[in-house]
């Protein structure tokens, strides 16, 4: 579905991403994991042709430099991690934008299919209640459910998630989760997302990407990335005994000691 | 706040224009010489009839078809121009605070008319537009000058950026003009009314240059209110919902240059119409620019006449720039918003 081939992105002189190359088929979640400044938005912003690049990026066995934005938007959503409104737009409106490149000319009008698209993706994020409200008054997690149902309202068959639990809270977190993976279950759809949380890559993600200092230092199965050989080494820290510290903290003899 | 919002049909438009048409025959029947609205009406229907007016109406004729009515015409106009501008410019920007005066592309604008009078400036195929044609390129090159700037300072063209850089360009464009006045004194009494900003003296020709210039940029602006809304929601969401974001931000920098320009040319610079309306709008239909664009055109027309009527009245018979009145308003305005948006 999703092939990129020596993807390299330099900043001035710093290579934020060198000559990484990894694929994505149909029904699988990808996780981009690594420390802060490994490239893993700069992979996310390459897909989405949002900074130039050299290598090749191909959805569907099309050079995505070659497809306009529209065609691009069909087929690609992408859910940012932080959302700033200046304007008090309602969140129907902001979802309706979704539709954007389905429009076929200027002076067309809504057509039944946009009208559904935007309802179905209002339902499924549960914001038909909020749908008349302005964006200034939502919390941060109904602000990312706005977008996410944005996203859903383009009908992409590709998510790019980039970091999108970031400032929200648990709840937020699961509700996001469990939403994105009933989004993958349709078949034809992947997912690519970003994420810190070891722990959401190892429960949600079929394949993991590691990066480390913008060159993969593991890509495959998540059960096969997530082994300590190749965290540590990228974490420089023994990540299985910091996650096991943290949890214990959750066992009820940990709790009844307290 | 209650807002218009989704149910803004066709009677809303009525009411604006209504609302539009009876401030426009109040403006034409109020001045130093008030003449009663039955009066103005019957002067103006056989003024398009080519009949002469009765005895009694000669006065009120002389007063309103060469004076009064070119006049208002080009106010409301230039009211409706600078505050579509306005309104397309604070979208495109994801900026309230955005607006000709404030960005100092009417500066830029005024230099280029400024040009134009003092070298004596013309165009071999538009030898009669020569300021014109100055006023528009030099809009548009202050335009991509200011934000080239700004996107090398801060490339979320954040509201101090802009305004800051907006400050130093005004000021730049200012000192330059003075330096061209030094040199081109002959030209001061003609290059003052373009500092000052009045509409005293517009004709027919001036309104029907305007309507052209309102008519195709109205078109090209409404034709693209769902790419405005999109960057008014952020230029990387507009990108990723498939906006070709260069294009639009292309066409809609040029029809806007294009707007300032010719009002500029016309009128010289009147401050702050494009920053007040289009504000005043929002808070009554909301954000979305397929509301908000035919109502500030409207709303730039009613501001942009009664501050006129001001500048005409207050101190009669002695006149107020038009400018002066826009400015006082708008530097209370912009004070407003800039407190609230430092709030949020």
């Amino acid at each position: 579905m999703l092939t990129i081939e020596h993807l390299s992105v330099k900043y001035g002189t710093l290579a934020a991403v060198d000559d990484l190359s990894v694929s994505v088929g149909e029904g699988q979640w990808l996780m981009i994991v690594g420390p802060n400044g490994a490239g893993k938005s700069t992979v996310l912003n390459a897909v989405s042709q949002g900074v130039s690049y050299t290598g090749t990026i191909r959805y569907e066995g099309k050079d995505l430099r070659k497809t306009d934005a529209a065609t691009r938007a069909k087929a690609i959503g992408v859910l940012s991690q932080n959302h700033y409104m200046g304007y008090a737009f309602t969140v129907e409106e902001v979802v309706r934008l979704g539709r954007y490149a389905h429009r076929s000319g200027l002076f067309s009008p809504h057509k039944a299919a946009d009208e559904a698209a935007v309802e179905e993706a209002l339902a499924y994020t549960g914001l038909k209640s909020l749908r008349k409200q302005s964006v200034l008054t939502l919390s941060g997690g109904e602000l990312q459910r706005t977008f996410l149902a944005q996203v859903f309202a383009q009908s992409p068959r590709l998510l790019l998630l980039d970091e999108p639990t970031n400032h929200l809270d648990l709840v937020y977190q699961k509700q996001l989760f469990a939403l994105i993976s009933e989004w993958l279950k349709t078949p034809g759809r992947a997912v690519v997302s970003v994420v810190h949380d070891l722990s959401l890559a190892k429960a949600y993600g079929t394949q993991t990407l590691l990066l480390h200092r913008g060159r993969a230092a593991a890509f495959g199965d998540t059960e096969t990335v997530m082994q300590p050989q190749f965290l540590n080494a990228v974490y420089d820290m023994d990540v299985a005994d910091w996650m096991r510290t943290l949890l214990g903290q959750w066992q009820p003899d940990a709790h009844a000691s307290n | 706040m209650n807002r218009i919002g989704e149910h803004f049909h066709g009677w809303i438009y009525a009411i604006f224009a209504l609302l539009t048409l009876c401030v426009f025959f109040a403006c034409v029947c109020l001045g130093s010489v008030g003449i009663p609205l039955r009066d103005t009406a019957r002067v103006i229907l056989d003024a398009i009839r080519g009949v002469p007016s009765d005895g009694a109406l000669q006065l009120a004729r002389s007063v309103i078809i060469p004076v009064r009515l070119p006049r208002v015409l080009c106010v409301a106009l230039v009211g409706a121009s600078l505050a579509l501008a306005g309104a397309a410019m604070q979208g495109l920007l994801k900026n309230p605070l955005a607006d000709g005066s404030t960005l100092g592309v009417s500066s830029g604008a005024s230099l280029g008319a400024v040009m134009a009078i003092a070298f004596g400036i013309t165009f071999p195929s538009l030898p009669f537009a020569g300021s014109m044609v100055m006023a528009i390129l030099f809009a548009l090159l202050s335009l991509l000058i200011i934000l080239g700037l700004a996107y090398r300072l801060d490339c979320s063209l954040s509201t101090n950026t802009i305004i800051l850089i907006g400050v130093i360009f005004s000021m730049f464009a200012s000192s330059v003009m003075s330096i061209v006045i030094t040199f081109a004194s002959d030209h001061l009494k003609s290059i003052t009314f373009w500092t000052m900003g009045s509409l005293q003296g517009a004709s027919y020709h001036n309104a029907a240059v305007l309507a052209a210039t309102l008519l195709i940029c109205a078109t090209v602006l409404l034709l693209h209110a769902n790419e405005l809304n999109a960057f008014a929601v952020g230029e990387e969401n507009a990108r990723q919902i498939g906006v070709n974001v260069r294009r639009v931000r292309l066409i809609v920098l040029i029809t806007v240059s294009c707007l300032i320009g010719v009002c500029v040319s016309i009128g010289g610079t009147i401050g702050f119409v494009g920053l007040v309306t289009p504000h005043m709008v929002r808070m009554i239909v909301g954000p979305n620019h397929k509301r908000l664009l035919p109502a500030s055109l409207f709303s730039g027309a009613v501001f942009l006449m009664l501050a006129d009527l001001v500048a005409r009245t207050l101190l009669n018979p002695r006149e107020l720039p038009i400018g002066v009145v826009t400015s006082i308003i708008g530097a209370i305005v912009f004070v407003f918003i800039y407190y609230r948006s430092r709030r949020r």
